[in-house]
């Protein structure tokens, strides 16, 4: 672990060096921005440089490559031993003649069986073993069942490659780690290397091959576009719903003190309950179907637009609706000229935290209990170990909640052109 | 009016003001801060309701804002997600007129207030003096009996403040509007005021009320000229001191308070 991150910060450190300081003039801008000679602690000086974005994107994978023994990275951390090796033994009979004896290993990629090579049974009372074993498995080594002196006779290993041992000691060989066990047999396990087991990180044109695979044919009787859409319409029913009722309500408590006195214990007592805590109430309720993704959906999203809406009939400042009513406006038409466009940034902002939320939680219901989507997808893969899937339903929820943000912001940008300018 | 405060002991931030104002007449309020200049502007408008006494216009009580009442404000108070055009008939508009009602005199307004070129613009992209401007229109595009201004030039820049102060007076000429006019400052006081009127804190009352020359003068002239008149030196070193003891007696009670 330590050495990985001694790693990441060197190339943290050495791309900044040939990057800002190798590359200067070759980027050298001349903007406004480019004047300012202080700029730390100047954030509006701060651009992020965005080829560090690109190095740092860059680096994970080549991370995440040479850690799985990728074919798209250039280098690799050490794999798992892969071919044929040896080690010795020393057998002790019960009467205390000893003789020596070679195991050949044959270690085979992970996935696949080898065979045992034939090996000539050698001299003396201790014969010659052949094993096959499974890169990051381990083999239980029986080495007297071909000898002359079995354990059964009180015959028993006393030195492997040399070093003494006992029942239970481990010795480190160049073949890998051989451990004596209680019963007198030797398990044997070939060096493991740095890099990780594709059941625990597949590497990154697994995850890509699992995506095209379940794009194509689909995975648990729904295909890839199901269960994300299904996921999105989720997210999108609940959060209309809780908008719809969210944002009335939030201008009645903004507008009127009785709304205001009688929902606000409701609001702020259910605003602090995260939503995953309704999880099990809504299962009980409304069971693991549809309405019950919805209407846990429908809560989280509709207490954040409620404040929000209610924050934004809160920031109208009271000169604009003094102007508006001694311009003859009447009630009704404040709300609909004056409070209304007035909120809109406010909205805005709660509808960006509530998607996000909502997306989060219905990834979590989703988890829990469905018959399709995003969360399920990644439940049951988890489920039979395909670490692939899982890495690959995690990359996409993350680059949908990403995009939805984004869609948000440009729809603020188009909407609202005056937040933040007045 | 008199109002209770939470602590349980009450504040009465005016008594006693009474006066009439004609058809046509700008009248500016002076007097320290805290005198309830701001106060009184808003009873008129119809935005608080007075504890005592009553204000009528026209012969009908006032009992809340109305389009008869125009009102400025300090800050402009502008629709940012309305258009210069869209602020300036949002008074007619509201009232249930058409486009091709509102459009001459709209458009006509914003001629005269220097916004030929910004009819379209979205009003954050103007600078403070050109939204005050656009607020000066849109009140008049209502066409009120009455303009209520509170402090509606004190944001702005002492140069494009002296700008305005003859655009005000122009306006008043043109319209013939009456005006009341909220101010800090004594020298706008004096060049605004056809009427003036001292107010004095705590509570807050009329102090005195002068009658002046100078908008009269004003209007049509260059302000700088009116300020060179003796008469408004000699008449603004007067009222400066009056409300300077004003001040002076407000610290010292508040010393004496504190001793």
């Amino acid at each position: 672990m330590i050495p990985l991150m001694l790693i990441y910060l060197a190339i943290f450190g050495g791309s900044f060096v040939l990057i800002r300081l190798a590359l200067r003039r070759l980027r050298a801008r001349h903007d406004f921005t480019s004047l300012k000679t202080v700029t730390f602690g100047d954030e509006s000086a701060v651009r992020p440089d965005r080829l560090a974005s690109v190095i740092s994107v860059l680096t994970i994978f080549l991370i995440w490559g040479a850690f799985t023994g990728s074919a798209w990275a250039p280098i690799h951390v050490p794999g798992p031993f892969v071919g044929e090796t040896r080690f010795t033994y020393i057998v002790e009979a019960a009467d205390g003649a000893r003789d020596e004896a070679t195991v050949f290993a044959t270690v085979s990629p992970a996935g696949e069986t080898g065979t045992a090579p034939e090996v000539a049974p050698g001299d003396g009372f201790a014969r010659d073993d052949a094993v096959t074993v499974g890169a990051w498995r381990s083999v239980l080594v029986t080495w007297d069942d071909n000898d002359a002196a079995t354990r059964a006779d009180g015959a028993k290993v006393v030195a492997i490659e040399g070093q003494p041992v006992q029942p239970g000691d481990t010795v480190e060989t160049a073949a890998g780690r051989v451990t004596v066990t209680a019963r007198g047999t030797l398990n044997y396990a070939p060096p493991k290397g740095l890099q990780m087991e594709p059941i625990w990180l597949p590497p990154p044109e697994a995850v890509v091959a699992r995506v095209a695979e379940i794009a194509a044919s689909g995975y648990q009787n729904f295909t890839l576009w199901e269960h994300l859409g299904w996921s999105l319409y989720r997210v999108i029913a609940g959060f209309l719903l809780g908008a719809l009722v969210g944002i009335p309500l939030g201008y009645a408590m903004g507008l009127s003190g009785w709304f205001r006195g009688w929902f606000d214990p409701i609001v702020e007592f259910m605003r602090p309950v995260p939503p995953l805590a309704l999880i099990p109430l809504v299962i009980i309720w409304a069971g693991i179907g549809e309405a019950g993704k919805i209407i846990l959906l429908f809560l989280a999203a509709l207490w954040i637009m409620t404040i929000a809406a209610r924050a934004g009939v809160s920031g109208v400042a009271i000169s604009k609706v003094h102007a508006a009513y001694s311009l003859g406006a009447s009630k009704w038409q404040i709300l609909r000229h004056v409070i209304v466009p007035n909120s809109l940034p406010e909205i805005f902002t709660g509808a960006r935290v509530a998607m996000g939320v909502c997306w989060g939680t219905v990834v979590a219901a989703e988890l829990v209990a469905a018959e399709k989507g995003a969360g399920m997808m990644i439940m049951v893969a988890s489920r039979f170990q395909l670490t692939d899937v899982v890495i690959m339903g995690i990359i996409l929820i993350g680059i949908i909640g990403y995009g939805i943000d984004i869609l948000m912001r440009i729809a603020e940008k188009w909407l609202v052109p005056w937040k933040g300018r007045v | 009016m008199r109002f209770d405060l939470p602590n349980g002991s009450h504040v009465q931030a005016l008594r006693d003001v009474s006066l009439t104002l004609n058809t046509g007449e700008l009248l500016s309020v002076l007097g320290p801060s805290g005198c309830g200049k701001t106060t009184l502007l808003n009873i008129v408008a119809g935005f608080l309701a007075p504890t005592e006494g009553q204000i009528t216009l026209n012969g009908t009580r006032v009992t809340g804002p109305a389009a008869e009442r125009g009102m400025v404000f300090q800050q402009g108070a502008l629709f940012e997600w309305m258009s210069v055009r869209d602020n300036v008939s949002f008074g007619p508009r509201m009232a249930g007129q058409r486009e091709a009602q509102w459009k001459g005199a709209v458009d006509h307004l914003l001629d005269v207030v220097g916004l030929r070129d910004f009819k379209e613009k979205a009003v954050y992209e103007l600078s403070g003096g050109m939204q005050q401007r656009v607020a000066l229109a849109r009140c008049l595009a209502n066409d009120p009996d009455v303009i209520l201004m509170d402090e509606p030039l004190g944001a702005l820049d002492a140069l494009t403040r002296e700008k305005m102060q003859g655009l005000v007076l122009k306006l008043w000429k043109e319209t013939g509007k009456t005006i009341i006019l909220i101010t800090h400052s004594v020298e706008e006081a004096l060049l605004l005021g056809e009427r003036l009127l001292v107010m004095a804190p705590r509570p807050g009352r009329i102090h005195r009320e002068y009658r002046l020359p100078f908008a009269e003068m004003g209007a049509g002239q260059d302000l700088r000229l009116v300020k060179k008149h003796p008469d408004f030196a000699a008449r603004r070193e007067e009222i400066l001191s009056m409300i300077w003891d004003m001040e002076e007696e407000i610290m010292g009670r508040n010393v004496e308070a504190g001793a």
